[in-house]
């Protein structure tokens, strides 16, 4: 048993390490393709990021939520207030209070904005927690236009936000005096920003991902499965499924939250139309696409869709020529996006990487770890 | 003689123009199996669904371990010590057993999201105890080759066994049974029997609606009978079963009263 375990243990760690220095490597193999490659990795880092955060609502809990991009905005917006000179420049008060403009560090952001969104996640889930399933998606869906038509709106009576116009020279994240805004030179070879955020990303992202497996397997984990599998019956066992719902929408913006400052410092710019609802539509689809609850099957499926519209780029410009330009190719990739997700859920309904079944296993070690003998 | 654990008195429900329950009530003492039998839309599963927060009541009062009992949200009954099986079962049907009873001990431990996130010490004990006292459970009801499965995949009876030990994972007083025995064949009867009795000799009370005659009147300590919302008879199975209101209304009129197989007669 300690030898195949330890066997176990050390392919395990063997994986762990290719996968380490793969993911370090690759911006590196591919910045001198052109920055354009290492930039869809970091956009899909960042759908990575929210996919995960709308998994803890929609795939642990089992909360439909059609409004996540919403925390997104909040956490983009809110960094575009605190590192940029918009509000400086709009509230005479809060130039006297920051003579030199308005700069606050992302150590202190990425918690202000995961505690924002998380807040903006209680408020939102709140009124919905007697919904369930299309009921809850169609509010929610409501409360993510809501927040996107406020981002619109609020130029007026006070520029809170720039209305459709956005906020730009939103300062670079700036981590130790380096800022992930300009390229760096390491050892001779010089870091593009892009891949200086890549990392960064990718730092958030592994703990993004730590703080989803160790939620998942934990009495809360259970406790938000037992509400997705029947609400009732987890009542029944005492569970405070109130609670435990606001506690899910609550963590769950969060991760937006903090995916949104990260988009904010990384674009330089937001605006509103960021923050559509087709945008809200895409997470759910990597989530479902990838595996409900699954926290590897989310990751494989934000990454798909974040980087399979890039790649059919390339496909639909040839086949934009062979159709003498009739088709354009815009539509073209929506079309192949959409039947590339219909032909998955169609062979793949529990999408593609699904958390395996247990009853597959066999479990060797079950009849000696059970302990004999009646409870107290 | 045991004291009364759970005390209830003078509960109606109307449902429109259904008078489903009136004036019942019944003492459970501790340590007692307590059965709770009628014919069809008696309002046995009403008055069960009332004790343990389902439906609100009408009017009555209820009693838990001497002190006054409102069972108004359903997670609080869980939380007082009253654990319930459903007639239909509803276990976590994707989630392994093991886990299904796992869930049961989330009510009586406290560790908080960001000591799982952070993997603190008291969380990582906590665990180990929850997953020791659910392998337990699990052995107790004689699941202790199935903990990895999904609860979907359980045989029938396991699966009603499965839920007495989630039920049993949340340390109630009384362990509320609705009809645990339904679509059981002979063996499992047995086998459900027999586990009661066990649960009662930990000094559980339960309390069980059955239709099973021959079951109820083997193991129950004691017997209330209801038929049209209305309390017929109680007492002990001997008692109720010569009872002739029982034998006009339950058994049917002209019925002879028959001796149930074991000790109960």
């Amino acid at each position: 048993m300690s030898s195949s375990s330890s066997a176990f243990a050390s392919s395990r760690l063997l994986t762990f390490l290719v996968c380490a220095v793969l993911l370090a490597v690759l911006p590196l193999a591919l910045q001198p393709l052109g920055e354009a490659w290492v930039r869809i990795l970091d956009t899909a880092l960042l759908y990575i990021l929210l996919a995960l955060g709308l998994n803890i609502v929609v795939g642990f809990a089992g909360l439909l939520d059609l409004g996540y991009i919403a925390f997104y905005a909040v956490g983009a917006y809110l960094f575009a207030l605190l590192a940029s000179p918009h509000l400086a420049e709009n509230f005479p008060a809060v130039a006297a209070a920051f003579p030199h403009g308005l700069h606050m560090p992302v150590w202190a952001v990425i918690p202000l904005g995961a505690g924002v969104a998380a807040l903006a996640g209680v408020l939102l889930g709140a009124p919905t927690l007697r919904l369930r399933g299309d009921y809850l998606a169609i509010v929610t869906l409501g409360f993510g236009e809501i927040i996107r038509v406020f981002m619109n709106n609020l130029d007026a009576p006070a520029n809170l936000t720039n209305g459709p116009k956005g906020i730009n020279s939103i300062d670079p994240i700036t981590i130790g005096g380096v800022s992930l805004g300009e390229p760096l030179q390491v050892l001779g070879f010089t870091l593009a920003p892009v891949t200086l955020n890549y990392y960064f990303f990718l730092f958030i992202v592994v703990v993004a991902v730590v703080i989803c497996l160790r939620l998942h397997d934990s009495r809360l984990g259970r406790a938000w499965m037992a509400i997705r599998e029947d609400e009732l019956a987890a009542k029944a066992m005492g569970l405070n499924t109130r609670n435990l719902k606001l506690l899910a929408f609550g963590l769950g913006a969060s991760f937006g939250g903090v995916a949104g400052v990260l988009f904010a410092s990384f674009q330089g710019f937001v605006s509103p139309e960021s923050f559509s609802l087709q945008e809200s539509v895409l997470v759910v689809a990597m989530v479902v696409l990838g595996g409900l609850g699954h926290i590897p099957g989310v990751i494989l499926g934000a990454f798909l869709l974040a980087a399979l519209p890039e790649v059919l780029r390339h496909v639909a410009g040839p086949l934009q020529e062979m159709s003498g330009g009739r088709l354009d190719a815009a539509i073209l990739r929506q079309l192949l996006v959409a039947l590339a997700m219909i032909g998955i859920m169609l062979m793949r309904p529990r999408g593609l990487w699904p958390s395996p079944r247990h009853e597959d296993r066999l479990m060797p070690d079950e009849a000696q770890a059970t302990a004999t003998g009646g409870p107290r | 003689m045991s004291r009364a654990l759970l005390q209830v008195q003078g509960v109606s429900k109307r449902f429109g123009g259904v008078q489903a329950l009136s004036d019942v009530g019944l003492d459970v003492l501790a340590g007692h199996v307590h059965g709770l039998i009628g014919p069809n839309g008696a309002g046995k599963t009403t008055f069960f669904n009332m004790i343990t927060g389902l439906v609100p009541s009408d009017s009555g009062r209820f009693e838990l371990d001497s002190r006054p009992y409102k069972p108004t949200a359903v997670h609080r009954v869980a939380q007082a010590g009253i654990a319930r099986t459903f007639q239909n079962i509803r276990l976590f049907a994707d989630m392994t057993a093991l886990d299904n009873v796992r869930v049961g001990r989330h009510v009586r431990t406290r560790v908080g999201w960001w000591q799982a996130v952070l993997r603190t010490r008291a969380f990582l004990h906590e665990e180990d105890q929850i997953t020791h006292k659910a392998r337990e459970l699990l052995a107790f009801v004689g699941l202790e080759g199935k903990a990895q499965q999904t609860a979907r995949t359980l045989s029938y009876g396991d699966q009603r066994r499965l839920e007495i030990a989630r039920a049993l994972a949340t340390e109630p007083k009384l362990l509320a049974l609705d009809e645990p025995a339904a679509g059981m064949n002979a063996t499992e009867k047995v086998q459900l029997r027999e586990l009661i009795e066990r649960i009662r000799a930990q000094g559980r009370a339960v309390l069980l609606i059955e239709h099973d005659v021959k079951l109820v009147m083997g193991l129950c300590d004691h017997v209330t009978v209801l038929d049209q919302g209305r309390l017929i008879a109680s007492g002990t199975p001997a008692d109720v079963q010569s009872h002739p209101a029982v034998i006009a209304a339950y058994l049917g009129a002209g019925h002879q009263p028959v001796a149930a197989k074991g000790e109960g007669a």
